[in-house]
């Protein structure tokens, strides 16, 4: 062996270490470094309780609500299998739909209401001009009948 | 054996700087073409976006800039480790001339995105997996120029530079699959090299050329500031003081 390909073997198996060390410390923090939890991990009990978390999910269609004082603003989050009842009182960002992401963040009331300190609007990765998003849309408003 | 020849005769500064010289303007003239069909289609031609409206447009350079400062920061590891197994003097030169322009990028990236993160997620800033850890490659970009230039002896320096750019690597690929691997506020890749890209055609093309665009400026830049590393590293020799005489 050379001295050069010694030092490329030496690199080498120190970055391949080095790779093992951090892979085996993430998926020990695995479960901190996630920014949100879903609606089915808090109902099961396997989200942190008793201090501030945040939720990620689906916004509910049809659940978007004044309530009370007319500010405060209640809506369901849904991951498609569990729902939990949100509740905001301050101005929702611009991309805040029904039917589209979002992650809340704050605190399980007593009645089981999520009471939101902040909403983020979470988008997805598609990018498509409003006519495409039309077809689309179309698209499975006819699959739906079909169904 | 006799490619390898023909390779090592460019690792020596003083073929290389000329070549580079030429070289140079060439990157630099197809960049700026790039960049300008690139922005062209960005900005007049690409279609709005069906949810964002306006402000998605900050992808063009947002994309291109998260793309190249991960791309720039494993050729910098690379030339590191190349310098660090062969000792080659040039290796460690472009490592060093490649840092800077890895950090701005990476700013650039972190700019941008809050620019986009304020109006869309309603927030500058956020504490999740991608932007935490885009904003440590920009803090390894500075460690690493930091401590290149904290010791006085450019070879040490070289080479101590070197090893942090290496151990810093195994943030790329924490960086590129945290989207995937956690929950995160920002969105997965919408290209990717396993199934077909989830945006319109023209959006695409604006992205791929802007990307392609940064990656020419990047090579000149590159080229440029390695230039200017080796006559100030070889400044004792023959053919600087040759090259100097020429120019009076």
């Amino acid at each position: 062996m050379k001295p050069r390909h010694k030092r490329f073997a030496f690199i080498a198996a120190g970055v391949v270490c080095l790779g093992v060390a951090v892979a085996l410390v993430l998926n020990a923090f695995q479960s901190n470094l996630v920014f949100f939890h879903s609606p089915s991990d808090v109902i099961a009990g396997t989200a942190p309780k008793d201090r501030t978390i945040r939720i990620g999910g689906l916004v509910q269609t049809g659940t978007v609500k004044r309530v009370g004082d007319g500010l405060t603003v209640q809506f369901d989050v849904t991951d498609t299998v569990k729902t939990i009842a949100v509740a905001y009182l301050g101005t929702l960002p611009d991309l805040f739909r029904e039917g589209k992401g979002v992650v809340v963040q704050g605190r399980m009331r007593p009645d089981g209401v999520f009471q939101a300190s902040e909403v983020l609007a979470k988008h997805d990765e598609n990018y498509m001009p409003p006519d495409a998003a039309h077809a689309v849309e179309q698209a499975q408003k006819a699959a739906k009948t079909i169904q | 054996m006799f490619s390898l020849i023909n390779w090592f005769r460019f690792a020596s500064p003083q073929t290389f700087y000329p070549l580079a010289g030429r070289m140079m303007p060439w990157f630099f003239g197809v960049a700026a073409g790039l960049a300008a069909a690139g922005l062209y289609i960005g900005f007049f031609v690409a279609p709005t976006d069906a949810q964002q409206g306006q402000v998605y447009r900050v992808i063009f350079i947002h994309v291109a800039a998260s793309w190249l400062s991960m791309f720039i920061y494993l050729v910098m590891a690379g030339w590191a480790a190349i310098g660090l197994a062969l000792n080659t003097r040039l290796s460690f030169m472009m490592a060093r001339a490649l840092a800077p322009t890895g950090a701005m990028f990476a700013f650039l990236s972190l700019w941008t995105g809050a620019l986009w993160g304020k109006p869309t997620w309603g927030a500058w800033w956020v504490w999740d997996a991608r932007l935490t850890s885009e904003l440590i490659l920009l803090f390894l970009y500075l460690g690493v120029m930091a401590l290149q230039a904290a010791i006085d002896d450019p070879r040490r320096g070289d080479r101590a530079g070197a090893l942090l750019a290496i151990i810093g690597a195994i943030n790329v690929p924490i960086i590129y699959f945290s989207v995937i691997w956690w929950n995160t506020l920002h969105q997965g890749a919408s290209v990717s090299v396993t199934r077909a890209p989830s945006m319109a055609k023209t959006m695409l093309w604006g992205m791929l050329l802007m990307s392609l665009a940064c990656w020419m400026y990047s090579i000149a830049m590159c080229l440029a500031r390695a230039r200017c590393i080796m006559l100030e590293r070889e400044k004792h020799t023959g053919w600087v003081a040759e090259l100097a005489g020429g120019g009076r």
